[in-house]
C-alpha cells in the first residue's frame, strides 16, 4: 500500500495541474477516492496551488504606463515623412548588413534546428509515453493526426523492411505544429518530424546537418512542401534508408 | 492591448521593480510589434508574447544578475522520492499568510518563480510553458518540481523563524 502511495504521490502534482492523460487521470480520481492520506496531500496542494494564484496577482500596471503604451501603439503606423526616410536609411544599411551575415545566420539557424530537433528526439525518449498514438500500423498512425495539425502526409509501408513503427505524437518546432513519428530500427530509435516548409525557413544546401562531434545522425529533406528530418543515434545508411522509403512513397 | 496586465504582473515579478517592469513591457510590445510578422498564424500568440518579454528580461542587467543565482544542481536528476508529509499548505487556508508567501516567492530562484507564475498564475499548460522557455516539457515537469519543494522549503523556514 505504502509502496503503491509512493508512486501517486510522485504523479501528484502532474495530476492537480490536470497534465496527465484521460486515463490516468481516471485512475488518479478513484486512487484518491479510496486513500485519505493523497487525498489529504492533494487537498493540501490544492490549497497551495490557490494561494500561489492569488497571491501572484499582485501588480497591476498603473493608469499613466497603461495610457503610455496604448498611446506608442497607436502612434506606430502614423510616422513622420522624415522619421520614415531616417528609418528607410537605417533599413537600406541594415539590409546590407543583413546580406554579410546572411551565410553565418543561415549556420546559426541550422545549428538552432539541429539542437531544437535533438532536443525533440531526446525528451521524446525519455519520456514514459513516447509516442501518444501507439501502431505500428501507418493507417492507424496517420488519421490520427487529422485536425491536429495544419497539413497532410503520407507513411511510408515499412512491412518486409527492418524498420517498425512505433506510432506518433505532435511537436512544435518554434512554436509550429508538426508530427512526429517514432520507428525503431535494430533497438535504436529513430524519430522523423515533419513540418510545413514555410515554417522553418532556413537555407537547407546540404542534407546532413548534424554538427561535427554530435551523438546523433540528421537527414532532412523536402517533399511537396514539407520539411522532414529524421533524426537518430544508429548509423547514417539506416537513417537514409528510412528516408528513401519516404522520400519513394 | 491583448495580455498587458498580465505581462506587467510578470515582468513586475521578474524584475522586482516597478519602473524596470514598465520599460520590460513597454520594450515587449516594441518587439512584438517589429517582429508580428514572424509569429505564425495559429501558433500559440500567449506563450510567443511571454517568450518575447522573458527573452528581453535575461538579456538585461537585472536578468544577467539574477541567472548568476541560479543553483546548479542537475535539472534532469534522479527520481524524486522525497515526499514531505508535514506540508505547510495547510497553513495557507488563512490568506492573511499572503504576505509570507509573496516573500518566499521573492527569494525564490528566478528559473523557480517564473515557472511557478506561469503554471498557477496564468494556469498554462506544460507544452505551453515549454514554448515560452523553450525547454523539453521533461524539464517543465522537473523543473516545476523542483521549484515546488524549493518553495515549501523557504516557507517551512519563515514558518519556523514565525
Amino acid at each position: 500500500m505504502i509502496m503503491a502511495c509512493e508512486s501517486w504521490q510522485k504523479q501528484l502534482d502532474t495530476y492537480l495541474d490536470g497534465e496527465l492523460s484521460a486515463d490516468e487521470m481516471k485512475a488518479f480520481d478513484a486512487h484518491v477516492r479510496t486513500c485519505s492520506s493523497c487525498a489529504a496531500d492533494a487537498l493540501a496542494r490544492v490549497q497551495m496551488k490557490r494561494s500561489l494564484q492569488v497571491a501572484g496577482k499582485r501588480f497591476a500596471p498603473s493608469i499613466d504606463f497603461r495610457r503610455r503604451i496604448q498611446k506608442s501603439i497607436a502612434a506606430k503606423p502614423q510616422r513622420s515623412f522624415s522619421l520614415a526616410w531616417t528609418l528607410a536609411t537605417v533599413a537600406a544599411v541594415l539590409v546590407a548588413g543583413t546580406l554579410a551575415l546572411t551565410h553565418l545566420a543561415a549556420r546559426s539557424s541550422r545549428d538552432h534546428v539541429f539542437s531544437e530537433i535533438a532536443d525533440l528526439h531526446v525528451a521524446t525518449l525519455a519520456s514514459s509515453s513516447p509516442v501518444d498514438v501507439v501502431s505500428t500500423d501507418r493507417h492507424t498512425v496517420k488519421p490520427w493526426f487529422q485536425g491536429k495539425i495544419p497539413f497532410a502526409f503520407n507513411l511510408p509501408e515499412v512491412q518486409n523492411t527492418e524498420f517498425t513503427l512505433v506510432g506518433g505524437r505532435m511537436t512544435y518546432l518554434d512554436q509550429t505544429p508538426g508530427a512526429q513519428l517514432l520507428y525503431d530500427v535494430r533497438k535504436h530509435h529513430i524519430s522523423v518530424f515533419i513540418f510545413q516548409e514555410r515554417s522553418v525557413p532556413v537555407n537547407w544546401s546540404a542534407n546532413s546537418l548534424a554538427p561535427k562531434n554530435s551523438p546523433f545522425n540528421v537527414e532532412t529533406w523536402s517533399q511537396g512542401g514539407l520539411r522532414y528530418f529524421a533524426i537518430s543515434d544508429t548509423n547514417p545508411a539506416d537513417i537514409d534508408a528510412l528516408a528513401q522509403l519516404f522520400e519513394r512513397d | 492591448m491583448p495580455l498587458f496586465d498580465q505581462l506587467y504582473n510578470f515582468a513586475h515579478w521578474l524584475t522586482q521593480n516597478r519602473e524596470e517592469a514598465e520599460d520590460l513591457v513597454q520594450e515587449t510590445y516594441a518587439k512584438a510589434l517589429r517582429g508580428f510578422s514572424s509569429f505564425q498564424l495559429g501558433t500559440n500568440f500567449r506563450a510567443w508574447m511571454y517568450r518575447i518579454l522573458r527573452n528581453t528580461f535575461l538579456t538585461s542587467r537585472t536578468g544577467l544578475k539574477a541567472t548568476v543565482t541560479v543553483p546548479l544542481d542537475a535539472e534532469d536528476g534522479g527520481p524524486e522520492l522525497a515526499i514531505d508529509n508535514q506540508t505547510p499548505e495547510t497553513v495557507f487556508i488563512d490568506r492573511s499568510n499572503r504576505q509570507t508567501l509573496e516573500s518566499a516567492m521573492e527569494n525564490l530562484p528566478i528559473l523557480f518563480r517564473e515557472i511557478l507564475l506561469l503554471c498557477e498564475v496564468e494556469e498554462m499548460s506544460y507544452q505551453e510553458i515549454a514554448e515560452t522557455l523553450s525547454i523539453p516539457i521533461g524539464t517543465v515537469m522537473s523543473r516545476l518540481s523542483r521549484a515546488r519543494r524549493h518553495l515549501r522549503l523557504l516557507l517551512r523556514q519563515r514558518l519556523q523563524e514565525a
